[in-house]
């Protein structure tokens, strides 16, 4: 199939972007996304031009590096999976695709496709772990923990922080992605220590990072690989609300 | 030549294992070991590269016991270490199924599964380790799988009669990584740890003969920067990318390894790699990687091919009796679950006697048919859902209804830097953690065992062994301007320049698929003397090839994805040679290492432990030298070395 791209490209973080057009040519269906990109970046090098920049690693929609906005959607047509789990059958023989980074002021463009996610780290390190340390665990069985609050657990903990959430979200929120680590280890008996702690240093840093408000139009969840359920973001207002009624107590 | 090799006896190579019974050893050597005072701890820095399972353990354990780190990755997130792409689980020894499980049997079977070619006391070390593991992990939120009573669940993987795998869906790896990663992230938050994502190590930096820093390039601006400390953790993962396509992530590389290798620390085993025989074959030219479908498919799903090669016909019209399921037929008693390297080496026998199935002929049938008619299709939708969605989605073929196609692929390399008892490699102060080190897997890797060593080395091992060392260090005042420093940091801005100033005609994915062909062909699941010979020049030829006709564009100053491809494929088309020579020097088959002059009757793999029962540590001598071999004898005082029989 031959196919018409429209791709960002931009240098560096502080030049100006544009529209680029590419002809994908003889491309198979059975091609993946990134394959096909891979295809046209080797004519672009063959041809003394830049190839285009965009983040992969596993390419098997596990690791969270890829992540592209594919004809306005996030990760493109298809649901519940990455960009590196798309293929060219998805598309028709002639297709216009139009190919951005994900835009969020929190995301900054690093080079055409490739974003700076760094703020979702700095979330992670404000909050998002139990605090032990290593050794002195007691044994895995000492403490029973049932199927469905496991499950329940393991739904939220599948987020593989891509950023999609983010990107699909007219304000640029993270609500969604918070929220599944926060459920995740909320849902566990071995999170509920520091649950308070958690949601307040997790929410104080995801506004700091400049992400937008949440308003519920679940978008997010729309278009997120890993099908994070909006449950996350009900059970983040919970503990917030929780944490949040607690501090007013103590003072 | 490659034949006449000089080796010489263990020599250079001292193991460190401890004197004393096999379960007294890691007892004995812990209260042994040095320890540093705690006040102390915050004056060292640790470099640790890496951060998958090895890595960001290690770093999160030793920041908590007081050192300052610094942890490095190439990937924009700790979090995206290729270990976060394992599905199927990880083993420990715990027993919790009342089946006869132990740490003796964890280690026998891990022993045996490698072919006798791992060392004793560090497989026994692993898998006393292993129970601590799971309760780490759990303390820290893995949502492991459980049963209705609330306890935890387990499978059944290959290699092992005792059901002892740990899983958490099948995203194993991903949970056991970000369990790993949030502890990492702790100490970020606490600044006791510094975190270098988008950073790629170039090169290794030693003053007065102990590792003291490294030079990493900062993908984003280029940079060039030295970093210094007092010890060095490589926890850089697997080098399967050598041979192009792998399971593994795009970015796994051996530059790291490569990098410390040519400066003096020896490569162990490099030939033993292995192949993993349920892989989605490929499909065309532009494939760019495999993806692998869980060994547990092999439960239910039985293998066959025609008997009448080149048959054109769809697979619903080769009628029963034309149907050659070739491993039921050949290995009745295990049938079709036969080790991975037996499975493998059969699925490649048929496809080059013109027996393979689909368009390509590349492959051989996976077949749910006879389970589905047996168990009901959603008990089959129940175990493997996930796996045939997957298939479905890369090949759009549906296996509820049409077999799977299966093809062996490059999954994980067992040889790796050689490192002692604790985990030090043969320069001082530079240790080597998880798939980059050679030490608990042998010739062959059991499935689930890799993200139990990771974590072992990181959260059990180094956190412990590293005191030792620091804590009788004399410590000299090396800083950035040091010569050894200048020199390291000038080598890599040459390289660097020198690889965009060639301006060639080939793209440096064209010459790295090269290489892949002749690796796989030559060097992959059947080896033989010619071919390997064979192999050795070729690579020559296509790395003098790159070295004058590899086109990288652009710029150092900025995010040039080329320029780190690069870097990585020079590195490959040089360790493509020392897995080839290896494999040519070690006359016997074992594990992973099928050497085709070295067969039973049966054309099962012939080891001999008379002549090659030890490790093979490369010492590079030079770019133009042949490497020197050293050879650390295996030792086995507790299991006695058997021939493998799956009849
Ligand atoms: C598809 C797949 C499935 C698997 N399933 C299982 C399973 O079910 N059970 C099991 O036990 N094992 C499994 N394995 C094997 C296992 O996942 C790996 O062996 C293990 O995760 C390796 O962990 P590691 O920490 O050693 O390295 P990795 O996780 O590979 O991490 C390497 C780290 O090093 C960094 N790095 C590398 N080079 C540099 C450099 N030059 N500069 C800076 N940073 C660098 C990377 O950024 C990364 O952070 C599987 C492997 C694959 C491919
Ligand atoms: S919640 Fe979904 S979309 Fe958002 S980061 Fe996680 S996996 Fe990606
Ligand atoms: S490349 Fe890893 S999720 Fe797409």
């Amino acid at each position: 199939m031959n196919l018409h791209l429209k791709v960002w490209r931009q240098k560096n973080k502080n030049s100006q972007g544009r529209f680029v057009n590419y002809e994908a040519k003889d491309i198979s269906t059975d091609t993946s996304f990134l394959e096909m990109l891979d295809v046209v970046n080797e004519d672009l090098i063959k041809k003394d031009e830049d190839p285009i920049a965009f983040d992969h690693d596993c390419r098997e929609g596990i690791c969270g590096s890829c992540g592209m906005y594919i004809n306005g959607r996030a990760h493109g047509p298809q649901k519940g999976g990455a960009t590196c789990q798309l293929h060219m059958r998805s598309f028709k023989d002639g297709d216009t695709i139009v190919i951005e980074p994900w835009r969020a002021k929190a995301f900054p463009v690093i080079k055409d496709l490739v974003v700076d996610r760094s703020a979702f780290d700095r979330i992670m390190a404000a909050g998002g772990f139990i605090s032990v340390n290593t050794g002195g665990a007691p044994d895995a069985n000492a403490l029973p923990i049932s199927k469905e609050e496991q499950e329940s657990a393991m739904d939220a903990a599948a987020c593989i922080g891509c950023g999609a959430c983010v990107a699909a979200c007219k304000n640029a929120s993270a609500m969604l992605f918070v929220s599944a680590k926060v459920a995740h280890l909320a849902r566990l008996p071995q999170g509920k220590p520091e649950r308070e702690k958690r949601v307040m240093a997790m929410v104080a840093q995801m506004e700091e990072e400049g992400f937008g408000a949440c308003t519920n139009t679940e978008a997010c969840s729309a278009e997120c690989p890993k099908e994070i359920p909006m449950d996350v973001i009900a059970q983040l207002r919970r503990e917030y609300f929780r944490a949040f009624v607690k501090s007013e107590e103590k003072v | 030549m490659v034949n006449e090799v000089k080796s010489r006896p263990t020599g250079k190579l001292d193991s460190k294992v401890p004197a004393g019974k096999l379960e007294e050893k890691w007892t004995n050597h812990k209260f042994k070991l040095k320890l540093v005072n705690p006040a102390n701890k915050r004056k060292y820095s640790i470099i640790v590269i890496g951060t998958g399972l090895a890595g960001a353990s290690a770093a999160a354990s030793l920041a908590e016991l007081g050192y300052q780190v610094k942890a490095f990755c190439f990937q924009d997130s700790a979090r995206r270490a290729h270990s976060i792409a394992a599905q199927g689980g990880i083993n420990a020894a715990k027993n919790y199924q009342n089946d006869g499980d132990s740490v003796y049997r964890l280690f026998y079977d891990t022993i045996k599964g490698g072919d006798y070619r791992a060392r004793e006391a560090n497989v026994y070390r692993l898998a006393e380790l292993s129970m601590n593991i799971i309760d780490q992990c759990v303390a820290q939120g893995v949502p492991f799988a459980r049963e209705y009573g609330g306890l935890l669940d387990n499978r059944s993987f290959g290699g092992a009669q005792v059901s002892r795998t740990f899983y958490a869906r099948g995203q194993t790896g991903q949970q056991l990584l970000l369990g790993a990663y949030s502890a990492l992230m702790r100490q970020v938050g606490l600044k006791t740890v510094e975190m270098f994502p988008r950073h790629e190590m170039l090169d290794v930096v030693i003053v007065e003969g102990r590792a003291r820093g490294i030079i990493t390039r900062n993908m984003i601006t280029g940079e060039i920067e030295p970093h210094i400390g007092d010890a060095l953790l490589l926890c850089t993962g697997g080098y399967s990318n050598a041979y192009f396509l792998s399971t593994n992530a795009k970015g796994s590389n051996v530059t790291a390894i490569w990098r410390a290798y040519k400066k003096g620390a020896f490569f162990a085993n490099p030939c033993f790699t292995q192949i993993h025989p349920t892989c989605i074959p490929v499909t065309g030219h532009y494939q760019s990687k495999l993806t692998l479908m869980s060994e547990s498919l092999r439960n239910d799903g039985r293998v066959w091919v025609s008997k009448i090669p080149a048959d054109k016909r769809k697979p619903d019209q080769i009628p029963e009796e034309e149907r050659d399921y070739f491993l039921e037929r050949k290995y009745p008693s295990f049938g079709n679950l036969v080790p991975r390297d037996v499975a493998s080496r059969n699925a490649k026998e048929q496809v080059d006697t013109g027996k393979g199935v689909g368009e390509r002929m590349n492959a051989v049938y996976l077949d749910f048919a006879d389970a589905i008619k047996r168990l009901g299709i959603q008990d089959i939708k129940e175990k493997y859902g996930n796996l045939f969605d997957m298939y479905k989605r890369i090949t759009d073929e549906d296996p509820y209804k049409v077999p799977m196609r299966i093809y062996p692929a490059v999954h994980y390399t067992m040889g790796g830097l050689w490192v002692d008892y604790n985990l030090m490699t043969t320069i001082p102060g530079l240790y080597a953690l998880g798939e980059c080190n050679f030490s608990d897997h042998g010739a062959n890797r059991l499935g689930a065992s890799a993200l139990m060593q990771g974590l072992a080395d990181g959260y059990f091992v180094i956190p412990y062994t590293i005191g030792g060392y620091l804590a009788d260090l004399k410590r000299d005042k090396v800083d950035e301007n040091h010569p050894a420093f200048k020199e390291a940091a000038g080598n890599v801005k040459e390289s660097v320049k020198k690889l965009l100033s060639i301006k060639g005609k080939k793209t440096v994915d064209e010459l790295h698929r090269e290489l892949g062909q002749v690796m796989w062909d030559n060097v992959g699941m059947g080896r033989n003397e010619k071919d390997l010979k064979e192999a050795i020049s070729r690579i020559k030829e296509i790395r003098e090839d790159f070295w004058k006709n590899v086109k990288v564009l652009g710029e150092n100053e900025e995010l040039n994805q080329s320029l780190e491809k690069a870097g990585r494929v020079a590195d490959f088309l040089e360790l493509g040679e020392l897995i080839a020579k290896d494999a040519l020097h070690r006359k016997e088959s074992c594990g992973g290492h099928f050497r085709e002059e070295y067969q039973t009757e049966e054309n099962e793999a012939k080891r001999d432990d008379e002549n090659f029962a030890y490790v093979a540590a490369w010492e590079f001598k030079g770019d133009n030298a042949e490497p020197e071999l050293h050879k650390e004898e295996l030792v086995f005082e507790n299991v006695q070395l058997t021939q493998r029989s799956y009849k």
